[in-house]
């Protein structure tokens, strides 16, 4: 079983990270440089550079304004919860802070181990949560798509693969985390196709719509 | 049934449209669906096909197809003709492309800006709803959406004058200010006209009216006519070149503002020689100058905002500025300013008959709204709006009063 391992930690990662960069660069490179409108109406007086209405807006959109908050609660809260999850699990799990700093040589304190196992057990819940109201919800229903599906998936193995592999469930460990490290590598090769991306496009949209709403001195 | 050609045509331009203005938009949906409930067509009927991130589905297959870094997959679907026309009335009838779904969407996704390009691309396939797309057509042939010609319009200005014993500058050159109408107040609201001219000239402002540029309205913009939009752009263009006038007042519409202040230039492919104000950014200004004498205004009133001077235009303050000491009973709504709901008539829904049910539907937020604050009379600065509202408070026998703002103060100036 060390063979699969060996093909997981090498081949198969190399691949899959050569695959997400090339990915990742590929699709903002070609729509960063589409031609594009300038706006040539007159910016209102007062109005702030635009990098930073730009900058701005990426960080107000994190959370709904009040008039909003109520009715999308539980897509803000359950969407926050499973994001922070998986951003904690990634960073501060102390074989990936080990992985991380073996691959760009950065470093920073791990966080205890039973912490990380908690923090894995909510994203879990959380992401069935949100599959659950995108199959109950009329409106999720209609517009879901394939994308949708398959992102959860390749999000959620990730997660539950890690779990069973630090908690030494069911197989041998160097089997589990063979399969662990795989469906990270699909994981990664999926990012550049699917609605992963808006981890990076959030930042072009986001930061477009800041400069237009600047432009206009609309503040919302 | 829509032919092939016209089906080829909808995918081309769709192509053609998604630049690198809108691209990124159509590939960053994550289908959160939370733009589904700042929707007023959602709210109203609470039929998920009112969902604003399904209306921008035939222009993301078109994108994905044919042009996404992704299309040499060749995965994604064509668009096809029974999508198109299951699609009309999402993107004619109910989008009034009033932006509250992009103020809510947590990618900032521009949706109304999509659903704009989309009807270019329905407009060259020859759909769109048959009446409304009449109406922008009217602009080609009769100079405006309700056939308010260059004549008519000398005509209602001379009946305006003898009844109000007033006088309406026409093609005055050298006026510091070209003030637009928008059609619907001439032929349904002339007591707007009247106001705002009695408002300039109770302050002393050099204005006057063209024969040439005189309808603000823009229907080919709002049907996806382009070549119809520039016309009417270039039309208030030429006439503020010729009078030379420094400023272009548009009245009170919250389309022919946005599109005028916002995409004008962007039409006509160079800036505006003039600045462009709403009718309440300009007397807001008047008021700052200290020339506007108003009584002050009885009862409770409440300010309905038209999206496209709000959320849209950035010109929410104008309108409380001037209500401020001036109305003695002011209430605000819930949701209020950028975050107010729609009335249900913007983006040409208003000259839509196949809408005509929605918008009485969406018109009962409006009336819940303004119910909760108690006040008697609700106040609008667009003459759309206002028509949209006094549509539907037939249709529900209200009991709430509808005015526009340049008529109460107008009525309330101290002579
Ligand atoms: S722009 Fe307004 S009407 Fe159109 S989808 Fe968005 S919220 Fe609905
Ligand atoms: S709110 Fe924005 S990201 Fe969410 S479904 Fe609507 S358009 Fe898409």
């Amino acid at each position: 079983m060390t063979d699969l391992l060996d093909f997981a930690r090498g081949p198969a990662l190399q691949f899959s990270l050569a695959v997400f960069v090339f990915g990742v660069v590929w699709r903002l490179v070609s729509l960063l440089f589409m031609p594009r409108l300038k706006d040539k109406s007159a910016i209102r007086s007062g109005a702030k550079p635009t990098m930073i209405a730009a900058v701005a807006e990426f960080f107000r959109r994190m959370l709904p304004k009040p008039e909003f908050a109520k009715r999308t609660r539980f897509t803000t809260i359950n969407g926050w919860v499973f994001h922070l999850g998986l951003a904690i699990i990634v960073l501060t799990f102390a074989p990936h802070v080990l992985f991380i700093k073996s691959l760009t040589g950065l470093t920073w304190p791990a966080l205890p181990n039973i912490v990380i196992f908690a923090v894995g057990g909510v994203t879990v819940v959380s992401l069935i949560l949100a599959l659950a109201h995108r199959l109950s919800s009329p409106v999720l229903k209609l517009i879901s798509t394939m994308d949708d599906y398959v992102t959860w998936v390749v999000t959620i193995t990730p997660v539950l693969t890690g779990l069973a592999a630090a908690s030494h469930v069911g197989l041998r460990y160097e089997t589990l985390l063979a399969i662990h490290i795989l469906s990270i590598c699909v994981f990664f090769v999926w990012f550049p196709f699917g609605k992963l991306m808006h981890g990076f496009l959030v930042f072009l949209t986001r930061g477009e719509m800041g400069a237009q709403l600047n432009r206009r001195g609309i503040k919302l | 049934m829509l032919t092939t050609e016209q089906v080829q045509i909808a995918a081309d331009k769709f192509t053609a449209l998604t630049g690198g203005n809108i691209a990124p938009y159509l590939e960053a949906c994550v289908h959160c669906g939370q733009c589904a409930e700042a929707c007023h067509f959602y709210e109203a009927t609470g039929d998920a096909r009112y969902t604003p991130a399904y209306k921008l589905v035939p222009i993301t297959r078109a994108w994905k197809r044919s042009k996404s870094p992704l299309s040499w997959f060749g995965l994604g679907k064509t668009v096809k003709t029974e999508e198109l026309e299951e699609w009309q009335d999402l993107i004619f009838d109910s989008c009034t492309m009033c932006g509250r779904c992009s103020a809510v969407c947590p990618m900032g996704i521009d949706i109304s800006a999509i659903v704009a390009a989309t009807r270019q691309a329905f407009a060259a396939a020859g759909m769109g709803p048959e009446d409304f797309m009449q109406a922008a057509e009217n602009v080609r042939t009769k100079g405006s959406p309700l056939g308010l010609t260059s004549n008519k319009l000398v005509d209602r200005l001379e009946w305006l004058e003898d009844e109000n014993d007033m006088e309406f500058p026409l093609d005055k050159k050298g006026a510091e200010i070209l003030l637009t109408v928008s059609s619907i107040e001439m032929m349904k609201y002339p007591d707007s006209i009247v106001a705002m001219g009695k408002l300039l000239d109770h302050a002393g402002v050099s204005w006057t009216f063209s024969t040439k540029g005189y309808e603000a309205t823009n229907f080919g913009f709002l049907s996806g006519k382009m070549d119809l939009a520039k016309l009417g752009v270039t039309r208030i263009v030429e006439a503020a070149e010729e009078l030379d006038v420094k400023t272009v007042v548009i009245p009170e519409c919250g389309h022919a503002y946005g599109v005028m202040r916002w995409s004008g230039a962007n039409i006509l492919g160079r800036k505006l020689p003039f600045e462009v104000l709403h009718i309440t950014e300009f007397l807001a200004d008047l008021k700052r100058a200290g020339k506007l004498k108003l009584k002050p205004l009885k009862g409770s009133i409440t300010y309905h905002d038209p999206c496209q001077i709000s959320r849209r235009g950035g010109a929410a303050d104008a309108a409380r500025y001037l209500l401020d000491d001036f109305a003695e009973d002011f209430r605000e709504m819930t949701p209020t300013a950028n975050f107010n709901w729609c009335c249900g008539g913007g983006g040409g829904v208003q000259a839509m008959a196949s809408a005509t049910d929605l918008r009485h539907k969406v018109f009962k937020i409006k009336m819940d709204q303004v119910e909760a604050t108690g006040a008697d009379t609700m106040v609008s600065s667009c003459a759309n709006c206002r028509l949209t509202m006094d549509e539907s408070i037939a249709h529900w026998k209200w009991d709430h009063g509808l005015n526009s703002l340049v008529e109460v103060m107008a009525e309330n100036l101290i002579e």
